[in-house]
């Protein structure tokens, strides 16, 4: 690649400490902004459920309080919007992938991929390469509080080694299915698998 | 979601240097950028770009800014408000010069677009510099089908914080099919009659046409701002899926 031209007069205002050891095009906010297409839904965990599948049939399904009987993990992470901010050290809790697989019984992923479906329609897929081994949690909390509405509560998906679009906010179903598939942004010019150290941000990234 | 949102088109968003053609001074603290890309395939009203700038040291920043001219024109439009303590906005308006090189790459997105094929009527709403790329929808509106039902509704601080007040005016003179609302937050002249204050739920109601004539939302500025605009439009009744939203900043400024 060639190199960028040099910015005439721009030099940095932050310190180099701050984009050290950041994604490439990323800038640190302590901030949490919230990012996504439409309104945000209102759900009461008294009518949430989520559900896992394989393909059209059911491998298991729970209710809030299920859920929150379910293993529990607690994670520390730093996550990456495609948006460009990228906060350290954020703590979450929830049910691993692997937990989720454990307690319907299955010792394998059935298939390669995985399509989460949330309230209000949006999807987005990911391979299962990407969510085991500890890779991923279906989080219920931040900071030790309970998820924020905006922040995708009562539960959304965590993968924070990819760009912040992949942890589907309110969250109801886990579809396992054999060929990936582009999910709501990937079929919207964003990239498909979203991987923020090699700046993965669009189509052709 | 509607499978329909806009037709996929599959090649890489490079990296590309364009000229600084004009920069016009809208506000006090805002400027629109007038870039000549050295190629450029076309965009949907409503998508943005990403601008990277280049210390001589090598170190990067990043930031996206919305297309506030329609697909009709050649040269491209960015309108940029100066965040205080900012790195990239403050650069833009005070270092920035006329035949510059700007690195760039878009159009990015294909969610928060709206082109005239799709008719109307459109709502849109906008908090501050929200109003970028909803400024390119109403163009686009304006070259290509003017009778589209439209309203806009708009919030600013003060009147002279109201970027494209002229071109809005004239824009609305003689059109019965769009309707401006202002509303101002904080200051506003003595002799205003206009709307004061945040929008709110009547503001919304009296000015987004009504379900039957299912309008799309588009809501673009800070995300408090846009957090609750969307939010009181699903409480009037209004699908979700018609509103669509762009969150500027991480903060409600
Ligand atoms: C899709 C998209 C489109 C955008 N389009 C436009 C546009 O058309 N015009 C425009 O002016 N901006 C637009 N923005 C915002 C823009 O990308 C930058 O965030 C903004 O210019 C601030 O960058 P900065 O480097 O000057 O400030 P930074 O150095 O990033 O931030 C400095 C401080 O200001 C805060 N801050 C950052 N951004 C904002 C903000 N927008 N409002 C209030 N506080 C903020 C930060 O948290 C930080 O504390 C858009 C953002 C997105 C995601």
């Amino acid at each position: 690649m060639d190199r960028p031209p040099v910015s005439r007069g721009f030099k940095s205002k932050r310190h180099r400490s701050e984009t050290a050891g950041l994604p490439p095009g990323q800038y640190l906010t302590t901030d949490f902004p919230v990012l996504s297409a439409g309104p945000t839904p209102a759900i009461r965990v008294t009518d949430w459920k989520i559900a896992l599948q394989l393909g059209g049939s059911l491998l298991g399904k729970w209710t809030w309080d299920e859920f929150e009987a379910l293993p529990q993990t607690t994670i520390t992470v730093d996550i990456h919007c495609v948006t460009k901010w990228t906060k350290l050290n954020t703590v979450w809790q929830g049910v691993s992938f692997d937990d989720l697989l454990k307690v319907v019984g299955l010792s394998e992923p059935p298939d390669a991929f995985v399509m989460a479906h949330c309230d209000g329609g949006y999807t987005t897929n990911l391979p299962v390469a990407d969510l085991v081994a500890g890779k991923a949690v279906v989080a219920t909390r931040y900071d030790g509080l309970p998820l924020a509405p905006a922040h995708g509560g009562p539960a959304r998906l965590l993968v924070p080694h990819l760009y912040f679009w992949k942890s589907a906010k309110w969250l109801r179903r886990l579809r396992f299915m054999p060929r990936d598939e582009p999910g709501f942004w990937e079929s919207r010019g964003y990239h498909n698998y979203g991987d923020p150290w090699r700046e993965q941000r669009y189509d052709g990234d | 979601m509607t499978a329909t949102d806009a037709p996929l088109q599959q090649h890489s968003i490079d990296w590309q240097t364009g000229r600084v053609q004009a920069i016009v001074t809208e506000t006090s603290r805002v400027k629109s950028i007038i870039l000549q890309p050295a190629r450029w395939s076309g965009h949907w009203p409503g998508q943005h770009v990403d601008i990277r700038l280049t210390a001589d040291d090598g170190y990067q920043a990043e930031r996206s800014y919305s297309i506030a001219s329609p697909p009709e024109e050649q040269l491209l439009t960015l309108t940029v408000e100066r965040v205080e303590d900012g790195e990239v906005s403050p650069y833009l308006l005070d270092e920035l010069r006329v035949g510059d090189a700007l690195e760039f790459r878009g159009p990015i997105g294909r969610y928060f677009i709206w082109n005239q094929t799709r008719g109307g009527p459109i709502c849109l709403v906008a908090g501050g510099t929200g109003i970028t790329p909803l400024m390119a929808m109403l163009r686009h509106r304006k070259m290509s089908r003017p009778n589209i039902p439209a309203s806009l509704i708009y919030s600013a601080r003060s009147l002279a914080d109201v970027v494209y007040w002229d071109e809005l005016d004239t824009m609305a003179r003689g059109d019965l099919n769009l309707r401006l609302v202002y509303t101002l937050t904080r200051e506003h002249p003595s002799d205003w009659n206009g709307h004061l204050g945040r929008v709110n739920e009547v503001l919304l109601a009296e000015n987004s046409f009504t379900r039957e004539q299912n309008p799309t939302f588009f809501i673009c500025g800070p995300a408090g701002f846009v957090e609750s605009i969307s939010s009181m439009l699903v409480k009037l009744g209004f699908d979700p899926f018609t509103v669509k939203t762009e969150r500027f900043g991480p903060t409600g400024a």
